[in-house]
């Protein structure tokens, strides 16, 4: 008698990453068990032994592509997920390993390893999207627990994730947070860094350092002037944009612009 | 006859551990005439593009080793800087740090206990199939690792990577009522951790006691977790500027990951047995009561208890955050100043699985030019390795999905973050 609907198979991938944006899903303690109930974790190898062969509704992906063996292995994971969604500033960015983006790679391996000949090792870190289509990317390093809750939410019940693609800016606003940069001269990204994080930085009396990445309408342009006007210098602007989301085009393109100055 | 036959044991990916790997062993009869610990994680160069940041960026960047321990890489990498830098850190501060990383030891501990340890103990795939037979077990773990996490996040802003901690103290602290709120959560943690003593030590335990070089910091009154000397039962005493001098890195014929070890005598142990063995004079009443009651005390040698240990400490950990919130003055100023300077730094903090070094070598301008990190698992390695060429071969005769698990448990008794590991171990492809 089982009449019950199947229910939607989840797998959770890994690539080059610290585990922190998987490790989300455990942090949400008082709602794992009910989406657990919700939910098959057909492939969670962090979390379980049990190995549940594809394909699967919907895959969470973790991490950058770094190898030649990765960018085999995400296109084998693309064909066995129905959806595919990316979780954090790896995944959807290229995450801090691509600071190697514009240094000699051989150059970095020969630095961390005594026999360079065993590292196998592409010369770009690079984002998921740029090796096969994503159906969604979460931002975040991490990604936020309330994101991926609602986005995991939004998804079992059929409808659209109520997830903001606006600065964070706005979100100081909300909630009445002072302006770092205008009232005491804290530099600050949040006019190009997308939502999400609740102004977590600012609110720690802290400039925002871009962990979401940029948002989409963007203009680190008009930003670099006006926290060269608060004594920031060119290599300093460069460094900030360069973090955690340093290959999205947006940051990447202002860390060149200020590199030239 | 199958005792003399040749064969494996594969395991790939391990599971229920921190990142990729996969283990190797080669059984010739009832011989281990091979055991390889695999690192498959892919490099992501850290060191090397360290160099041209500003030290100020340390603690953040290096923090994306681990999302299992950042703290732990924020501590070690803001110690390291502030001895480079020649900073003086306020009592206040100092108390603060120990009580993040309080926070960070209970979330890590009750993960690995009970999430990824005590299924093998009980048979279960993973903490969703045990919740199915011990709901209550499951429902306590999870609400002690979400308090361990809310004292993160309280203090430090959110659980993984945290981001109120910088070169010099904080951006902010919290106030005195803000941090009591935590109290009646800790103090439930404390009993639920005191109970997480009892229900590890009812799990049943191969004999498996081992001859271990334990490595450990030790502090003059604390139990060891920010700061110390490092020690080991076979009399080494250094200080961490001394690390270099004494452990080094051996490429082993049989694998190409890098091994840690300890100059002249070998593979070493690092974590909560370490601790717990070179320190028990060193903890609060309240958990070196729960371990006795239980029967335990040092040495332990048995690797598989480690699973106890780490309760023990989760007591403990709970109870010095409790202390550290009663005693609890803010300081001053949340940070002092941090002028750039050239300089070299070393520190050494406890992670949840063990021993963190971390040194930076800075220019007058405060930019690395050069940095190394030596995290708990690559030193763990070797030493995951010689038990199971020890251990696997009980289990030469038995049918393969048996076999399996109970190396991998062997595995996880170390809590094995291997994303931390990999930019430190030899990635191999053969071809």
């Amino acid at each position: 008698m089982s009449s019950e609907p199947r229910k939607p198979r989840i797998g959770v991938f890994k690539f080059a990453s610290c585990d922190g944006c998987q490790l989300t899903l455990l942090d949400a303690e008082d709602e794992l068990l009910s989406i657990a109930e919700a939910v098959e974790i057909a492939y969670f190898p962090e979390a379980s032994r049990a190995i549940g062969k594809g394909p699967y509704d919907l895959g969470l992906v973790e991490g950058s592509i770094t190898t030649h063996v990765d960018a085999q292995r995400i296109q084998e994971v693309r064909r066995q997920c129905r959806a595919l969604v990316t979780l954090g500033a790896c995944a959807s960015a290229g995450g801090i390993q691509a600071l190697r983006n514009w240094k000699d790679v051989d150059e970095f391996v020969r630095v961390v390893y005594a026999n360079p000949q065993f590292i196998n090792t592409l010369k770009l870190s690079t984002p998921i999207a740029e090796h096969v289509p994503v159906d969604f990317e979460l931002r975040g390093c991490p990604v936020n627990k309330g994101q991926l809750l609602e986005f995991v939410t939004a998804t079992l019940a059929g409808r659209t994730p109520n997830l903001p693609s606006h600065a964070v800016c706005l979100e100081c606003k909300r909630r009445g947070v002072v302006c770092l940069p205008v009232s005491r001269g804290i530099p600050c990204l949040g006019p190009v860094t997308q939502a999400g994080c609740g102004a977590l930085c600012p609110r720690y009396d802290r400039g925002c350092f871009g962990c979401h990445g940029p948002m989409e309408s963007a203009n680190p342009t008009a930003l670099t002037v006006q926290l060269r006007s608060l004594g920031q210098s060119s290599e300093q602007l460069a460094r900030a944009y360069r973090g955690f989301n340093a290959w999205a085009w947006q940051f990447r393109k202002a860390s060149e612009e200020c590199e030239r100055k | 006859m199958t005792a003399h036959v040749t064969r494996t044991i594969e395991v790939d990916p391990l599971a229920r551990v921190e990142g990729e790997g996969a283990l190797y062993i080669k059984l010739a009869g009832e011989r281990v005439s091979d055991v390889k610990l695999r690192i498959f994680e892919p490099p992501r160069l850290f060191e090397a593009f360290l160099r041209g940041r500003h030290c100020s960026e340390a603690p953040d960047i290096t923090a994306r080793i681990c999302g299992i321990c950042p703290v732990a890489y924020q501590m070690s990498a803001l110690q390291a800087v502030e001895r480079a830098l020649g900073l003086r850190i306020d009592p206040a501060i100092r108390q603060l740090r120990r009580l993040l990383y309080c926070g960070e030891w209970i979330e890590s501990h009750a993960l690995h206990v009970y999430l990824l340890h005590a299924p093998d103990f009980l048979g279960a795939q993973d903490v969703v199939a045990l919740a199915r037979e011990h709901r209550a077990v499951v429902e306590r773990a999870l609400r002690l690792k979400r308090i361990g996490n809310d004292l993160m996040t309280l203090i430090g802003g959110r659980e993984i990577h945290p981001i109120s901690p910088v070169i010099g103290g904080f951006t902010r602290v919290p106030g005195v009522a803000a941090l009591r709120e935590m109290v009646p959560a800790l103090e439930w943690a404390l009993e639920a951790a005191r109970e997480t003593v009892r229900f590890t030590a009812g799990l049943s335990f191969p004999d498996f006691d081992q001859d271990y070089e334990f490595v450990a910091l030790r502090h003059p009154e604390e139990y060891p977790v920010n700061e110390g000397r490092l020690v080991s039962n076979r009399g080494l005493d250094i200080d961490a500027a001394e690390f270099e001098d004494h452990f080094v890195e051996q490429h082993v014929k049989h694998s190409n990951a890098l091994h840690s070890v300890i100059r002249g005598r070998g593979s070493y142990l690092v974590g909560p047995l370490a601790r717990f063995n070179l320190n028990f004079d060193r903890l609060p009443e309240v958990a070196r009561a729960a371990a006795l009651e239980v029967g335990l005390k040092p040495p332990i040698l048995n690797p598989f208890k480690s699973i106890v240990v780490r309760a023990v400490e989760t007591v403990f950990a709970c109870a010095e955050a409790l202390r550290l919130i009663a005693e609890y003055q803010p300081p001053p100023a949340p940070r002092v100043e941090a002028p750039d300077r050239a300089g070299v730094g070393q520190a050494i903090t406890e992670a949840p699985r063990g021993i963190l070094y971390h040194r930076y070598a800075l220019d007058d301008r405060g930019l690395i030019l050069a940095a190394r990190i030596v995290p708990p698992t690559a030193q763990n390695q070797k030493r995951i390795e010689d038990d199971l060429r020890e251990y696997a071969a009980r289990f030469a005769t038995w049918p393969e999905e048996e076999a399996t698990w109970k190396c991998e448990q062997a595995i996880r008794n170390y809590d094995p973050c291997i994303s931390c590991a990999t930019h430190f171990l030899r990635l191999t492809i053969e071809r």
